[in-house]
């Protein structure tokens, strides 16, 4: 057996922690076969900081901000994700108003998300342009995070039972003129992706993944809809006022990294038209509606469960409460950890150059992967 | 979607129901919901059960091909003290149907049969349930700690775990 190893061509290349690709502290042992890989090994838990056991020993509230933490660059879902589970175990519905603040928190986040990992990509396939552009177009969309809730990335905005504080002055007016601004120069950075042959050419024909395979690896989100799988928590499932929200999901069949790709683009337009959506809506409800509820510090003992579209997947919290002011059990389902357990699949028989293109579709947060 | 002439795509919850209770007959228990103003629960697309651990893998498989639950989307470890508890959560694509099962563990024996043949997804949620609690997923393929350190001797999510503070 061991001469038999020591015969075979193959070996394994240990890509991380520190490498270019991994947007983060995990790492990808692949086997390869000259230039193919053959195998596939991830490995995390660099940042594994027992979150949910942390959570054990705090108060419900204290917990808000620490979920803004387990994705930096999505904690508006992550926090809101938090405060649904525990509505659902006080067995309330927030006001209609904080509804729609938290549908426009909630894809102002998905979209500089999604910008933060379209800068990643530029670097990842060659090119730096569009890193500076997504940048750029993010700063706006932070602004209006500033604006909304105090906060750049972790807001720390929605409150069990509502939110934290309704709409500034003018905060309308501001978010309309920065949509309009983000549609137009998002067609900039399409036309800069899109005509760029080296762009669209390490994306396209790599990494497939078929619709009965995607459902099996529990892959969710965008890298879901990119391979065929028509199913969107927002509009299929919908909580908080996402239900009377009209947008379409994008879905491609390709299965490769490029169908991803545009998975993704496609979703920033939509938001756009949800936020617009809900801007108008906003305006018929009186101003002095209530936009939060007063909850009691402790919740009723039980079991819940709430899930939520988050800009990466499909985020999932179950929590076990026991009638005490903090939770018994909390679980999360974070998308990329199960996500990056499929990496193994995705790089079978790609060359050790399309890793980068490959991976970047998961759009890597190791903050709530390892939790 | 599988090839299989079977499956039903689109099961109603009563479907899943009568379905399911015809098959596994007492092993498997239904619980109401008591909560009333949660839309996703007055709509109908939640759905408790409570599984007894012999039955678990045949239930499981049986949502998987007959039922098209095709995601598992999460497998979460409880601690009673007691006993301890798997929870499962499977999502079907067709009709946003999500079912919990939860199925109870003595702790004097820590198996259960592992659902990662079925759903390969649910892979590393059970690597994680492993490391953190103690329960041994019989029939997964690589039962190894994921996110602790390997020479870790203990497992952190146990009750008798104690955080500083709670001492």
């Amino acid at each position: 057996m061991a001469e038999e190893k020591m015969n075979s061509d193959k070996m394994w290349v240990t890509m991380g922690p520190q490498h270019p690709f991994s947007h983060g502290l995990w790492t990808l042992r692949v086997e390869v076969d000259g230039e193919i890989i053959t195998d596939a090994e991830p490995e995390v838990g660099y940042l594994h900081r027992g979150w949910e056991k942390e959570c054990e020993n705090r108060t419900y509230n204290k917990i808000i901000p620490m979920a803004d933490r387990l994705c930096y660059s999505a904690s508006m879902t992550w926090s809101h994700l938090f405060c649904k589970v525990a509505e659902e175990a006080l067995d309330i519905e927030v006001p209609e108003r904080a509804q729609y603040l938290r549908v426009v928190a909630d894809e102002i986040c998905r979209i500089q998300s999604h910008l933060m990992w379209l800068a990643a990509v530029g670097t990842d396939v060659g090119n730096l342009t569009i890193f500076l552009w997504a940048l750029r177009e993010r700063e706006f969309m932070l602004d209006l995070n500033v604006r909304l809730c105090g906060q750049r990335l972790t807001t720390n905005y929605p409150r069990i039972g509502g939110v934290r504080n309704d709409m500034p002055y003018y905060f309308e007016r501001d978010c309309m003129r920065a949509i309009e601004r983000f549609e137009k120069s998002l067609w900039d950075i399409i036309r800069l992706t899109d005509d760029s042959s080296i762009f669209v050419g390490r994306m396209k024909g790599i990494g497939y993944i078929t619709r009965k395979d995607v459902a099996n690896y529990g892959i969710t989100g965008p890298a879901m809809r990119g391979c065929g799988v028509d199913y969107d928590i927002r509009r299929d499932d919908p909580y908080d006022a996402y239900g009377e929200m009209e947008f379409e999901v994008p879905v491609l069949k390709e299965g490769d990294a490029y169908s991803r790709y545009m998975v993704r683009i496609e979703e920033m337009f939509q938001s756009c038209e949800i936020i617009r959506q809900a801007m108008k809506k906003l305006e018929s409800i009186p101003k002095n509606a209530p936009y939060r509820l007063k909850v009691p510090k402790c919740i009723p003992e039980g079991t819940h469960m709430a899930r939520i579209e988050d800009p990466r997947g499909e985020g999932l919290m179950y929590l076990v409460s026991d009638g005490t002011e903090s939770p018994y059990r909390l679980k999360v389902r974070s998308p990329v950890f199960v996500n990056v357990s499929a990496s193994k699949h995705m790089v079978q028989g790609v060359r050790i150059a399309d890793i980068p293109a490959i991976m970047a579709m998961i759009d890597m947060c190791l903050g709530e992967t390892d939790r | 979607m599988s090839e299989d002439a079977n499956i039903i795509e689109k099961p109603s919850r009563d479907d899943i129901v009568s379905l399911v209770k015809a098959e596994f007959g007492g092993k498997v228990e239904f619980i109401e919901s008591t909560k009333k103003n949660i839309k996703a629960i007055n709509e109908g697309r939640r759905l408790f059960m409570k599984a007894d651990r012999e039955v678990l893998h045949d239930l499981a498989k049986y949502l998987h091909d007959k039922l098209n639950f095709e995601q598992a989307s999460s497998v979460a470890g409880v601690d009673w003290v007691d006993h301890m508890q798997v929870v499962y959560h499977l999502t079907n694509y067709c009709t946003s149907m999500v079912v919990e099962i939860t199925v109870d563990i003595p702790n004097d024996d820590l198996h259960i049969a592992s659902v990662s043949d079925i759903w390969e997804g649910a892979n590393w949620h059970e690597r994680e349930t492993y490391e953190l609690f103690g329960i041994v997923f019989d029939g997964h393929p690589k039962l190894e700690r994921l996110l602790t350190p390997k020479s870790y001797e203990f497992f952190p999510f146990r009750k008798s775990y104690k955080l500083r503070g709670q001492e």
